[in-house]
C-alpha cells in the first residue's frame, strides 16, 4: 500500500491533487460515481488547505479492509486552526466568501470523515471513501 | 495566465464549451468575458456546455450560478447542458443544487430552451439587436 504526499501550495497544486486523486481512484477500479465524489471532495479539502490552512499537503494512501478497498486522503496544514468545528461543519458556514460546503459537502460524499484541529497549530482533514460504499449500508 | 476560454456567438446567442480542466482563476475569467460579451452583444441568452467537465465542485458551481444572475441582471438567460450524471449525483450530495440555473439534456435541448425564453419573455434582450 504506497502512500503518495503531494503539496498543496498553489491553485496548480489544487488541480494537481484533483489529477492525481482521479487516476489513483480510475486505477483502483472505484465507479464513476465513486470516482466523482472522490475528486470533488479532494477539490474542496485541497482548496480548504490552501484558502484557510494557507497552504500544505495532501497524502494518498490505499486501504484494505478485508472485504474491500479504500481511498484515504489526508488533508494538513499549518494554518490558523478552527475555533468552532461545530460550525464550521454546519452547511453555509464561512468565513471565506464561498458557500460554506466544502467540508460540510465532503463529510457527506464520504464514507468516513475526521477532523481535528488547533486554532494557532493547524488542521488534519482525514476522508476515505470505500469502494461500493452504498451496498455495504 | 492568458488561458481563456473561448465565446462563440450565434445569432442573439453565446456559447460556451468547456472542453478544459476548470481552475478557479479559468472560471473567473470566464465569468468575466461572459458578463462583458453578454452586454457588449447583448445577447439574449448564454448556453454552457459542461459535458467535458467530470466535476463540478462548489466553487465552479457557485460561479455558474453567479453567472447566470449577472446575465439575467443584463437581459439574457442561461442555460446549462450537458451535465454528466456522476456530477448531478456528486452536485446533490454536496449540497449545491444550482437553484436559478436552468438546466438542460444536451446542447440541442438547450438552444431549443433558449428560443422559447426569448420568445416569451420580451425583458430578454431587443430583437432588433439580433444579426
Amino acid at each position: 500500500m504506497r502512500a503518495e504526499q503531494l503539496p498543496i501550495r498553489s491553485p496548480d497544486d489544487v488541480a494537481r491533487v484533483r489529477q492525481a486523486v482521479r487516476s489513483r481512484a480510475q486505477a483502483m477500479g472505484y465507479s464513476v460515481v465513486e470516482q466523482t465524489k472522490l475528486v470533488t471532495a479532494a477539490s474542496e479539502l485541497a482548496r480548504n488547505t490552501l484558502v484557510y490552512g494557507l497552504g500544505g499537503s495532501v497524502e494518498m494512501q490505499e486501504l484494505e479492509d478485508g472485504f474491500t478497498q479504500g481511498l484515504q486522503l489526508v488533508f494538513e496544514d499549518q494554518g490558523p486552526g478552527i475555533d468552532d468545528l461545530d460550525q464550521a461543519l454546519t452547511d453555509g458556514f464561512t468565513t471565506g466568501g464561498g458557500m460554506g460546503l466544502g467540508l460540510s459537502g465532503s463529510r457527506r460524499l464520504m464514507s468516513e470523515f475526521d477532523i481535528q484541529s488547533t486554532p494557532g497549530a493547524g488542521t488534519r482533514v482525514a476522508v476515505v471513501l470505500w469502494k461500493r460504499a452504498g451496498a455495504r449500508r | 495566465m492568458s488561458e481563456r476560454i473561448p465565446i462563440l456567438k450565434m445569432g442573439p446567442f453565446l456559447l460556451v464549451t468547456i472542453q478544459v480542466e476548470l481552475h478557479d482563476q479559468l472560471v473567473l475569467t470566464l465569468q468575466d468575458d461572459l458578463t462583458e460579451q453578454v452586454a457588449r452583444h447583448r445577447a439574449q441568452g448564454v448556453m454552457i456546455d459542461i459535458s467535458a467537465l467530470d466535476i463540478v465542485d462548489s466553487f465552479i458551481g457557485r460561479t455558474l450560478a453567479h453567472i447566470a444572475s449577472l446575465t439575467r441582471l443584463l437581459g439574457a438567460s442561461t442555460v446549462l447542458v450537458g451535465m454528466r450524471p456522476a456530477v448531478a449525483i456528486t452536485l446533490v450530495e454536496l449540497g449545491l443544487t444550482l437553484p436559478g440555473i436552468r438546466t438542460a439534456l444536451n446542447v440541442e435541448r438547450g438552444m431549443e430552451l433558449l428560443q422559447r425564453l426569448v420568445e416569451t419573455d420580451p425583458a430578454a434582450g431587443s430583437p432588433s439587436d439580433a444579426c
